[in-house]
């Protein structure tokens, strides 16, 4: 339980997706010019983060890494090796996720739907979900739980970091800044800046 | 019989030159951002990462456009990806073959390519109402762009964090016994960022029509 909490803390903070990995970047800047909007991204993100990692390593475990296929084939299967497969099936999980979770919000919570609705389909290109997939495979977690925080850390992390410049750009209509960096050039310094500040997180550590 | 065009027209080189600056792919149209920070702290892996981002983009560009005809519209995303992965798993095997340490460091900024959205946005853009050969060159334009940056970034970050360019050492010996000290912070993830900001300025600046009212 410790080592879970302690993830989830870890991936929020420390290995958060926007500040020290730059995943998710083209939506970050695209569709943070509103608070509204950047949150329903955000809420969208965790959303599929939280679906497609566990699903993922369940991907991962029992059908791609060296001798996962012993539980169907038998011992002769030991030697077979799928790795080299993951990207295109993790890309493929996620797309299919995408879709399916846009059926899913749209019959059952149309207010939602219409609230994510542009979002919900830009996800699947989105590298944080991708990124998440690929990292979960190579940090070895130990078991689906464990997964599963670092997959909802890691979306709240990305969430944390588009609100929080979305509602800095609010503001700064009203700053006067220089012609040539006005827009992404100031985006991303103030992205620099409010990387620094997370850097103060390292060391954190629960348990 | 219609007159062929030359291989390397002037529409042509605008095709394969014009993402180098004025249409960067990077700096001015912010797209594939995610991997141009992330792999910039050393050269080595920038030149390495901006190879591989040309040739995904130029097969892609060239596969997707013999294919444009045959693919039906609602499913072509999923071609897309089909195609993009594929390449990208061939780049990813070929790395870790002959350049193993590069690959490492890399890790999964490899398997991001897929969802690099220069590549995504050229398919979608170009190639698929496009012949190939344009599209070939647009491909490689776009990967060059987006190389081209990923090296002013990877030699600033390295020269001024680390002293070094490619693993030689550039900054004098006699500095260091003066007391000049590296900039650890240069090849920490938020000096990416701010550099990129900084590259921005310095490029708006000297083309002004493309900075944001």
């Amino acid at each position: 339980m410790e080592s879970i909490v302690n993830i989830f803390v870890k991936s929020v903070f420390i290995d958060n997706m926007i500040f020290a990995y730059f995943l998710g970047m083209c939506s970050y800047l695209a569709v943070s010019k509103t608070v509204r909007t950047a949150f329903g991204l955000g809420i969208a993100v965790i959303f599929v983060l939280l679906v497609t990692v566990p699903v993922n390593y369940l991907l991962d475990v029992y059908v791609l890494r060296a001798g996962a296929l012993t539980w169907l084939l038998g011992e002769e299967a030991t030697a077979i090796d799928l790795s080299f497969l993951s990207f295109i099936l993790f890309i493929a999980v996620i797309a299919a996720i995408t879709q399916l979770v846009e059926m899913v919000v749209e019959k059952f919570t149309p207010a939602l739907y219409n609230q994510l609705g542009i979002f919900l389909p830009l996800i699947a290109v989105n590298c944080a979900i991708m990124g998440a997939s690929l990292f979960m495979q190579q940090r070895n977690y130990a078991n689906i739980g464990e997964v599963t925080a670092f997959g909802l850390g890691s979306g709240l992390g990305w969430l944390l970091a588009i609100v929080g410049i979305a509602a800095i750009r609010e503001k700064l209509k009203y700053s006067d800044i220089p012609k040539p960096l006005k827009g992404v050039g100031i985006s991303f310094i103030i992205t620099g800046l409010m990387a620094i500040a997370f850097m103060s997180f390292q060391g954190l550590s629960l348990g | 019989m219609s007159k062929r065009e030359p291989l390397f027209s002037a529409k042509q080189r605008a095709l394969m030159l014009g993402p180098l600056s004025k249409n960067n792919p990077v700096i001015v149209q912010i797209l594939g951002i995610c991997s141009a920070l992330a792999v910039t702290a050393k050269l080595e892996p920038a030149i390495v990462m901006g190879l591989a981002v040309t040739v995904v983009a130029a097969f892609a560009n060239v596969i997707l456009s013999l294919l444009r005809n045959t693919i039906p519209t609602r499913i072509r995303i999923i071609v897309q990806l089909v195609v993009v992965a594929t390449l990208v798993i061939m780049v990813d095997q070929l790395l870790k073959a002959y350049a193993y340490d590069v690959s490492k460091q890399l890790s999964v900024f490899v398997g991001l390519i897929i969802t690099n959205c220069i590549i995504m946005g050229r398919i979608e853009a170009f190639a698929l109402g496009n012949k190939v050969w344009p599209s070939f060159l647009d491909g490689v334009g776009n990967g060059l762009g987006y190389g081209v940056i990923l090296v002013i970034m990877g030699a600033c970050r390295e020269a001024l964090g680390s002293g070094t360019l490619l693993g030689f050492q550039i900054v004098p010996q006699g500095l260091y016994d003066f007391g000049y000290a590296n900039n650890g912070l240069m090849i920490l993830p938020p000096m990416a960022l701010i550099l990129v900001g900084i590259v921005i300025w310095v490029h708006r600046s000297r083309n002004k029509e493309l900075i944001e009212s």
